[in-house]
């Protein structure tokens, strides 16, 4: 395995981040650096990763460890190329979550929380993303899609299929260099 | 009818630039705090304003603020709820998309009136796109001088910072949300102390969601005689509503406190009626935690009156009969829906979102999730409505924050108006197949 290690770019970052807080509270960086390394790393949190955070921030792995397991988007498993986080709460359940759930599945030939055999797509369903008005709707990266139809599905899926890098929440313009 | 104050320049093209934002009258209360006004004057203004916090709990903005410690020498925080998780609820959102200034110029006024030189505004992870919004929009306003040191020259600093959760409902209690900023897990803290006097890093610090913290705004800019006028009652000014499910037009609208149930939901200004002409069975008015009402009840309540969206109206009639503002979550259920189902999904979500810290929380949301989920299946028991009734009250009132009592009160709500649907499950299984049917025969519009 190569060297874990954040490119320049993002190391910088890092620092800027750091610095939002006041000294000695380094470790209220946690969060969007784990976020930043799920990015850079594959998109997901292995345990050299979390130990290799825990070393910039100066905490112990376990602090790391402990955080990462608790929050949701944090994946502590590889996951396909592709994360389809569809939501399955009230307002999206009332106008067709389920059926898009399902048409997911059948399309992929896999279940709730499995990775297609290539590696491409993994299906998470997900609890209210606040975009109700909007239902039935999903997540891929940082985008919303949403009053999908099976059409819809269809077309993110094969739009996808074709991609070769992964889904991802941010990338390093999205947090301001203070 | 429709009264748009926080919204007014939603339709302004470019509106969610500096320039735009500018041009139409923005940082004016900046400018008018910084120069003109005293910490204490502005927080007597919030004050007379009514104000109620908007996240939710609908306790007094003013109240909160006069409550922050000042010891000498300690450094004070201003903390800007943006986690926005409860079911239902998608408003904050939508201000900080179309107007992210107008949450920036509220953090720099109210950060003043509480004295925060560091400010922090801790959006849920999953809205990282809007996070990217925030941040151009504060390097825009550090870049024309309204953050940073020294701001119009006044002397007062002001660093604000935006903070990236990662999935996790609970952060959005205030305490929860303190730790996560702090890079923990986001367990909630056993209060007192509050945060006023103990919040982040130990340090005096408030905590203020989105839409709260966007009318002090207009507040300063126009007094609190001015917002109290709006409204009705104790419930002044107006208040942003997020509306789903079977509704013809979902969406967010800016109401005037006051206006009745009835014509947001089928006034064409506002919901629009329901979906395919279909009839009204129930209402979550508040979110996904407060009770739920069947359709009489969210019209009328007991008395007979017509309700109003208030925060009074709406909890006229206790549990009984009537329900909470909440944080304005919507949630229009045509007559097809299963009330069940609905349920269900929302004890999946609260026995998702549980810290763990307290058991009645931890294994009651997990019971009662097991419990709907057997009677979905159809083998459910007339004494598993009767447990579900029993687990929901023993978790209610015993544990350490109040997401407890918000996976109760939908249980309790569910059984206690609609208990029929619940006996008819499990006396007449093959009852559940058609509401399946009903369910698929809303269908998806293809487009
Ligand atoms: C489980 C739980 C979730 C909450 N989620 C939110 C939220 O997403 N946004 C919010 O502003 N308040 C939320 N609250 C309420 C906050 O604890 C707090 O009361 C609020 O942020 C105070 O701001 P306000 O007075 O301006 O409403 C939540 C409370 C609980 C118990
Ligand atoms: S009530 Fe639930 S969410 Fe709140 S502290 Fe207890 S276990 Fe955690
Ligand atoms: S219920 Fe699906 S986004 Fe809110």
């Amino acid at each position: 395995m190569s060297e874990i290690k954040f490119n320049d770019e993002t190391l910088a970052l890092v620092q800027s981040i750091i610095k939002r807080y006041p000294e000695g509270k380094q470790k209220s960086a946690l969060l969007p650096l784990l976020h930043l390394a799920q990015a850079e790393f594959d998109g997901w949190l292995s345990a050299p990763v979390m130990d290799y955070v825990a070393s910039l921030l100066n905490i112990k792995p376990i602090e790391v460890y402990e955080v990462a397991s608790f929050y949701s988007m944090y994946n502590l498993n590889p996951v396909g190329k592709c994360l389809l986080e569809v939501c399955r709460t009230s307002s999206c359940w009332l106008r067709g979550a389920n059926e898009i759930v399902a048409h997911i599945e059948n399309k992929l030939g896999i279940k709730d929380g499995e990775t297609t055999a290539d590696g491409k797509f993994t299906l998470k369903t997900v609890e209210c993303l606040g975009s109700c008005g909007t239902a039935p709707m999903l997540q891929i990266g940082a985008d919303f899609h949403e009053n999908l139809t099976f059409e819809k599905v269809d077309a993110l899926i094969n739009d996808w299929s074709n991609k070769t890098e992964h889904s991802k929440y941010l990338d390093n313009s999205t947090f301001r260099k203070n | 009818m429709s009264k748009k104050i926080l919204l007014e320049h939603i339709d302004v093209p470019g509106i969610e630039t500096l320039a735009v934002y500018r041009e139409k009258g923005g940082y004016a209360s900046v400018e008018k705090a910084l120069k003109t006004m005293t910490p204490d004057a502005i927080v007597e203004e919030v004050k007379k304003s009514g104000l109620r916090g908007r996240g939710g709990a609908g306790f007094p903005t003013g109240m909160k603020w006069s409550f922050l410690a000042k010891p000498e020498g300690v450094a004070r925080y201003l903390v800007c709820n943006a986690d926005e998780s409860e079911p239902g609820t998608f408003k904050d959102r939508y201000l900080m998309e179309k107007i992210p200034h107008a949450l920036i110029e509220g953090m720099i006024t109210s950060s003043f009136a509480l004295g925060a030189n560091t400010s922090y505004i801790y959006v849920r992870g999953e809205y990282f796109y809007i996070i990217k919004i925030l941040e151009k929009a504060i390097a825009d306003a550090y870049a024309a001088g309204w953050l940073g040191k020294n701001i119009l020259g006044t002397g007062y600093d002001l660093d604000l910072y935006v903070q990236a959760g990662a999935g996790a409902y609970i952060c959005g209690e205030e305490t929860a949300l303190l730790e996560s900023l702090e890079g923990k897990r986001g367990n909630p803290r056993i209060k007192p102390p509050f945060p006023a006097i103990a919040g982040l890093y130990g340090c005096p610090t408030v905590v203020n969601n989105v839409e709260t913290i966007a009318a002090v705004v207009p507040i300063v800019n126009n007094g609190g005689d001015w917002y109290a006028g709006i409204g009705i009652g104790k419930s002044s000014g107006t208040k942003l509503i997020s509306a789903s499910g079977h509704i013809n037009k979902p969406g967010v609208y800016e109401i005037e406190m006051g206006i009745t149930v009835e014509d947001f939901i089928y006034s064409d200004e506002y919901c629009g009626g329901i979906k395919n002409g279909k009839k009204l069975k129930a209402v979550v008015a508040g979110g996904s935690s407060v009770p739920i009402l069947p359709a009489d009840l969210i019209l009328t309540t007991a008395n007979g009156e017509k309700r109003l969206m208030s925060y009074e109206s709406l909890a006229d009639g206790g549990f009984a009969s009537g329900t909470m503002l909440g944080s304005g979550g919507f949630i229009v259920m045509d007559e097809t829906t299963s009330i069940v189902q609905n349920l269900h999904t929302f004890a999946r979500f609260y026995h998702h979102e549980s810290c763990g810290q307290c058991s009645p929380c931890r294994e009651g949301t997990g019971w009662m999730e097991k419990i709907l989920h057997k009677i979905l299946d159809g083998h459910g028991t007339l004494e598993d409505v009767n447990l579900l009734w029993e687990i929901q009250r023993k978790i209610e009132g015993n544990t350490i924050c109040p997401l407890g009592d918000a996976a109760a009160w939908p249980v309790a709500s569910a059984i206690r108006h609609f208990r029929h649907e619940f006996e008819e499950y499990v006396k007449n299984p093959a009852a559940i197949k058609n509401v399946k049917h009903y369910h698929n025969m809303h269908g998806l519009a293809t487009a």
